[in-house]
């Protein structure tokens, strides 16, 4: 069993992204393509308007790359606190 | 060739794979059953997950739905997209950690209570066979409407096939057959959305040529357009919404909330072999299913100005020969009323009366055949279709039998059965549940629309709360978790039966709490639950040591 301190940083550290991923993950979703839908749509990209984009378009690639990001993050905090998984099998 | 030996070369050519795959991937072992022995590449996995989620509805009734709802179908393309978002961060990799085969183990494990596990099997199983029922419908509708057999047998065709992998492979087999599904539904989405997308725009890609101007030289941007043609004829304007702000925001919120706490997609994640691997499997499962939830509002924009510009003012006895097909399925309805031989296509908004009907689930079948399509891509439609109605209907019966042979008959009524026995209860379970499905496929109960709002509500209301807290708070107990899913359960089960089977007349927005549709009150439900949950656990005993050191052990990937 890995000592508590470093489990305990660990945790925190896993806390903290997952706080700043979700928030963005709000924020493109919530923000972006309900609340302020109407505001954004004055903005125009090509034939999108932004807040139309956003709710049928943006927020999805946003979520693909979310995830991305956090998986990248989260191998290297297992990494760093040697919590990584050597191939190990099915228990 | 014609449309009808396409379609039975493309369906024929899915179905001996499908069946090959499901005699090379049979299970062996109760863990192949249950979760195809851990062994499962992410990527695959993500595959299987997309399959597993992309149902009927994704496939067939989604774009038809965004193409007569216009910008508020983005309450599905968020919704159902949104919530690997939080599978992926705050579920699946502690669920795999736990280990395990299902969501009911994980329940009564954390909380260390039967009661609590019970309350899991019931919503799981419940879940599981709201959605099933429309999956079965939906093979049948294909099977009828493109090889013209009847309904009855189409549902039965796909029953013996389902049987055919899910009681003889379980997990594994039906992971493997996901993963060719997947390939085939994405192909058929993907070749006539790219076909119309350079018809109509010169774009390759559907998402871009979405938001470009139109291939006849005019230099208008294809939105500009359907927007002035929709306002013109009296409909809103498309990139416009109807609902009110409050009500889209819980409707997506209860989707996306629902997504992550639906047992068949949370399954998935216990058969890849590590943490990491289910993080990044949470990833490829988006990847895969967003490269058809962004074509999807391409395809509605396409098929919604196709629509608008070839039938509208058009004579009636011009009109196009897909429009007589699909008159004879009744799902095209035309009524000249004003006597001039021209079909007026109407919104509510027109002086000039409507008169046609037109079912939302046609625009996808239909779309290769108004774009004019070539005869086979029309097969390979039809083929997609019935994949993604048979892979998730297969994940579903494979909840279902899970549920009853390990979580019901192991670990409630007979503890003592041994893992032969108990395999061969899963796949006696699993048959019994391809009956029940196709008669409800047979004989669908009239409810199926509304119960769908039902299974995200319902899940949303009970499962994700009880997990995301019992990996997320130490502090949290039996007493809590239970008393929480009860109230969500209760409180969104009453909102919606009063709502949708009671009172129907009364379903208007101005009779809503806060203007919270049926379908969003799932995202109130989720929030009594949390709040029920802290209320009662902080009144009451904080759970046993080893409890804690349980939740210790699945925050951290590394074996201890």
């Amino acid at each position: 069993m890995p000592n508590n301190q470093s489990s305990q940083t660990y945790w925190k550290k896993n806390l903290r992204y997952l706080a700043i991923l979700l928030s963005i993950w709000f924020l493109v979703s919530y923000v972006c393509g309900i609340l302020l839908v109407d505001q954004l749509d004055h903005i125009r990209i090509g034939g999108f308007s932004l807040g139309f984009w956003f709710a049928q378009q943006g927020a999805i690639y946003v979520f693909v790359i979310l995830i991305c990001v956090y998986v990248q993050l989260m191998k290297r905090l297992d990494r760093q606190f040697n919590f990584d998984e050597h191939d190990e099998g099915p228990q | 060739m014609s449309v009808q030996t396409w379609t039975y070369i493309m369906v024929g050519l899915s179905f001996t794979l499908y069946i090959g795959i499901a005699i090379w991937a049979k299970a062996k072992s109760r863990r192949d059953f249950y979760v195809a022995g851990s062994h499962v590449h992410p990527i695959l996995n993500g595959m299987a997950t997309a399959a597993d989620w992309m149902s009927a509805a994704s496939f067939i009734s989604m774009a038809g739905l965004i193409s007569f709802m216009g910008r508020d179908g983005s309450v599905y393309l968020m919704g159902w997209t949104g919530g690997y978002v939080l599978l992926a961060l705050l579920l699946a990799p502690y669920l795999r950690k736990f280990g395990k085969f299902t969501v009911p183990d994980f329940v009564g494990d954390r909380y260390d209570s039967q009661v609590a596990r019970f309350v899991a099997i019931v919503c799981a199983i419940f879940v599981s066979f709201t959605y099933v029922a429309g999956q079965m419908r939906g093979v049948g509708i294909v099977f009828s409407r493109f090889l013209n057999v009847d309904i009855g047998i189409g549902v039965l065709i796909g029953m013996g096939i389902v049987f055919f992998y899910a009681v003889l492979g379980g997990m594994k087999g039906i992971t493997y057959t996901q993963v060719a599904q997947y390939c085939v539904l994405i192909f058929a989405y993907l070749v006539p959305a790219i076909f119309i997308s350079l018809l109509m725009t010169d774009h390759v890609i559907p998402q871009i040529g979405f938001g470009s101007t139109l291939s006849d030289g005019s230099g208008v941007y294809l939105l500009d357009k359907l927007n002035g043609l929709s306002t013109e004829l009296g409909f809103h304007t498309y990139t416009n919404g109807t609902k009110s702000t409050i009500d889209v925001f819980f409707i997506t919120a209860a989707l996306m909330v629902g997504t992550a706490g639906l047992p068949h997609v949370i399954v998935r994640f216990y058969t890849v072999p590590k943490v990491s691997a289910a993080r990044s499997s949470a990833g490829w499962a988006l990847l895969f299913i967003a490269l058809l939830y962004t074509t999807a509002p391409a395809v509605a924009a396409f098929a919604r100005t196709n629509l608008l510009t070839t039938i509208s003012n058009a004579e009636y006895s011009k009109a196009p020969t897909w429009f007589k097909n699909w008159e004879t399925t009744g799902l095209i309805q035309f009524e000249d009323k004003n006597n001039d031989g021209l079909i007026q296509y109407r919104g509510p908004k027109s002086e000039i009366e409507n008169e046609l009907t037109i079912d939302r689930d046609i625009m996808v079948l239909a779309n290769p055949e108004i774009a004019q399509l070539p005869n086979w891509v029309i097969g390979l439609v039809a083929a997609g279709g019935l994949a993604a109605a048979l892979s998730t209907a297969a994940g579903l019966l494979l909840v279902i039998s899970t549920s009853i042979a390990h979580d019901l008959l192991k670990k409630e009524l007979m503890p003592n059965i041994d893992h032969k026995k108990e395999l061969l209860a899963a796949r006696i379970a699993a048959g019994f549940a391809v009956c029940v499905a196709g008669y409800f496929g047979l004989h669908p109960p009239g409810f199926v629309a509304q119960v769908v709002a039902f299974a995200f509500g319902l899940a949303a209301a009970s499962f994700f709360p009880a997990i995301i807290m019992g990996i997320f708070s130490k502090r949290m107990n039996k007493y809590g978790a239970i008393s929480g899913m009860v109230v969500g359960l209760i409180f969104t089960t009453a909102y919606i039966v009063y709502f949708k089977f009671m009172f129907p007349e009364l379903n208007h927005p101005e009779n809503w709490w806060f203007g919270i549709s049926p379908e969003g009150i799932g995202t109130v439900g989720m929030l009594l639950n949390f709040g029920v949950a802290n209320l009662v656990s902080y009144k009451t005993a904080p759970p046993s040591l080893e409890i804690q050191n349980l939740v210790e052990r699945i925050r951290i990937p590394r074996a201890n």
